[in-house]
């Protein structure tokens, strides 16, 4: 009988009423903050439990107010595999949200280490003008983006307008990094300098080692992104179905299987299972960003 | 002298040699956003601003018509103040409940000791649902027909709405789809919770103060900046508020097919409709790209106003500039 208790419950000395009182309060609100903490988890896995429950059913149960399968479709997944497009979708999202991640990485790096570490005439100006643009929605400049993507390069119905701005930083991507690299003491950088090394050296050695975290953080935040854009590719892509997203693709998923919830649950599942999946690998780089910045990716 | 005087000389070109060198160094790392901001922003909003004010469908070249599509928005497009009433509503009524349950989530996370990493995943995952997948994922769990939510609210006998069918239900549908993400203020508020100096509260409650009011005089205050920031942030979300509503409005309308179908803007009776759709409305549906630059125009002069809100306070974005 070695259990180890790390809540105030153990009573092996004979204690003053005072001291058993203040313990059995602990204790109660112990189990009010619990019992708070499992109503809580409840309200945030219970639609994720549904979902997944659904999207086991038959053609039939899912017509019905079942909550639970009475026989286990797992063939509902081969179902939406097979649905034409589905793997188009997925690779695309897959180049979008790869290509896209890599280009942003390599093209906020050198603006954000300019933005934390060099004194210039107009670098507050800058900074402010990216954390403005940080905050606008696409919709506001969409109108001659797309006349430009569209009537002049002729390239609707790909996805290169949405990924080769990525090429060109990410107002979100620099503001995020800037603030991490304000973090790396200037000392590594004077040190970097007396041994010799110029910016692209320093950069390079001192610097991107250091920043990985960052980095991470980043390439995460683009990511996500990129998989769960829907303006993006209603605007450019909707023409040309072999272009389609897995977010775009899923509303019209919708739409071919009307009344098969249990269909559309189980493509749903499969949109949400990545990003989940990633979180998992990553969670601590991601949970840093958050706090880094304070703003949703 | 003439010696002092030349190698002065020589330093100050040697010196101006050196800033110029700087001056291009910088330039070379600021490149990829320099061009990124001229090309895919400050270019298009300029033409945006152009555009507001011509006639244009795509197809004929665009032509002057003054201040027709500015009246038209404002004074015969019929989406944009059910727009606007809409954007109030998301603002008071969402962001506040949006706040306060992260509020309340943060608290409740600093206080659990037991499986606080467990409980602190499971908070945290909705947020990161794709918007498509969960408003899709809601859109099932709320639906009227067989839905589990009226399901359950049958069974223990209180009466189901219409939510996402229904325009007094449809909001308060959204409200609910966000504040199951609400993971992103959880971790804020969590950081700021922990960062209140505990010597604080041990003052507090030698003087006897109350839990509510050490959370009153001991905690607000000092996370005041952070709720500041997730009610400046969060009115920016609601205005920019695009996929959700539409998905939700499109999924329960039943109408949604692939590409280029008409859908009923804001479905049902125009209670989803959100600022962003109306430029989606008027530019790619009606194609009537004069009128869609006013609205965008709208919804930048709404976003820039609350971003130099956030800004120009003290310990805002940008802190600790060196």
């Amino acid at each position: 009988m070695t259990q180890v208790l790390d809540r105030p419950v153990e009573l092996k000395t004979p204690a003053s009423p005072a001291e058993r009182t203040a313990r059995r309060k602990a204790l109660l609100e112990w189990i009010a903050i619990h019992s708070l903490g499992i109503a809580a988890a409840l309200f945030f896995t219970l639609p994720f439990v549904f979902v997944f429950l659904t999207s086991l059913m038959s053609d039939d149960q899912a017509l019905s107010r079942d909550l639970i399968p009475h026989t286990w479709e797992w063939a509902n997944y081969r179902k939406v595999f097979d649905t034409p497009g589905f793997l188009t979708w997925w690779k695309n999202t897959l180049i979008y949200a790869g290509a896209g991640t890599v280009l942003v990485v390599l093209s906020s790096i050198p603006v954000a280490y300019a933005l934390a570490k060099f004194r210039f005439r107009g670098r507050n100006l800058s900074l402010m003008l990216v954390i403005s643009t940080m905050m606008l929605p696409p919709q506001v400049v969409v109108i001659p983006m797309y006349l430009f993507w569209a009537k002049q390069l002729d390239l609707s119905g790909t996805l290169w307008p949405l990924i080769i701005p990525l090429a060109f930083g990410d107002a979100f991507s620099i503001f995020l990094l800037r603030q991490f690299l304000m973090t790396i003491p200037n000392e590594y950088l004077d040190a970097a300098k007396v041994d010799g090394c110029g910016d692209l050296r320093t950069l390079l050695k001192v610097v991107l080692p250091m920043a990985k975290p960052g980095i991470a953080a980043v390439a995460l935040f683009q990511f996500f992104n990129a998989w769960n854009d829907y303006f993006g590719p209603q605007i450019y892509a909707s023409e040309n179905p072999a272009a389609w997203t897995l977010s775009y693709g899923l509303e019209s998923f919708k739409g071919a299987h009307h009344t098969d919830w249990n269909l559309t649950m189980a493509a749903t599942v499969l949109v949400m299972a990545p990003v989940i999946v990633v979180f998992f690998f990553a969670q601590k780089a991601f949970v840093e960003g958050v706090t880094l910045t304070g703003v949703k990716g | 002298m003439a010696t002092t005087a030349l190698a002065s000389e020589r330093r100050r070109s040697g010196l101006a040699a050196k800033q110029r060198k700087k001056a291009l160094r910088t330039l070379a790392f600021m490149s990829p956003w320099l061009i990124g901001f001229a090309v895919f922003f400050a270019y298009p909003l300029i033409s945006t601003v152009y555009f507001s004010f011509m006639h244009y469908d795509g197809f004929k070249p665009p032509t002057w018509s003054g201040t027709k599509n500015w009246t038209y928005v404002f004074e015969h497009y019929p989406y944009f103040w059910p727009a606007l009433r809409n954007t109030l509503w998301l603002v008071v009524i969402t962001v506040t409940l949006r706040v306060l349950f992260g509020l309340g989530i943060g608290l409740l996370i600093t206080k659990i000791k037991t499986g606080t990493g467990v409980f602190r995943t499971l908070f945290y995952l909705p947020y990161l649902a794709p918007p498509v997948a969960a408003t899709m994922a809601f859109a099932f769990l709320l639906n009227p027909g067989t839905g589990p939510v009226n399901s359950l609210l049958e069974k223990i006998g209180i009466p189901a709405p219409g939510w996402f069918n229904d325009p007094n239900w449809s909001k308060p549908a959204l409200t609910l789809l966000f504040l199951w993400g609400v993971g992103d203020l959880m971790v804020i508020f969590m950081a700021a919770l922990l960062d209140v100096p505990k010597e604080q509260y041990e003052a507090a409650e030698l003087d006897g103060a109350s839990a509510w009011q050490r959370f009153r005089f001991v905690t607000v205050p000092n996370i005041s900046p952070i709720i500041m920031f997730a009610v400046v942030t969060g009115v920016i979300a609601a205005m920019q508020c695009y996929t959700q509503p539409l998905v939700a409005g499109k999924v329960a309308s039943g109408v949604i097919q692939g590409a280029g179908t008409m859908f009923e803007p804001g479905y049902p009776e125009k209670s989803t409709l959100t600022l962003p759709q109306l430029v989606y409305n008027l530019g790619f549906q009606r194609f009537d790209y004069g009128s869609a630059c006013v609205v965008a125009l709208v919804l930048f002069a709404l976003s820039m106003a609350f971003t130099a809100f956030l800004m120009r306070r003290r310990g805002g974005l940008i802190q600790a500039g060196d």
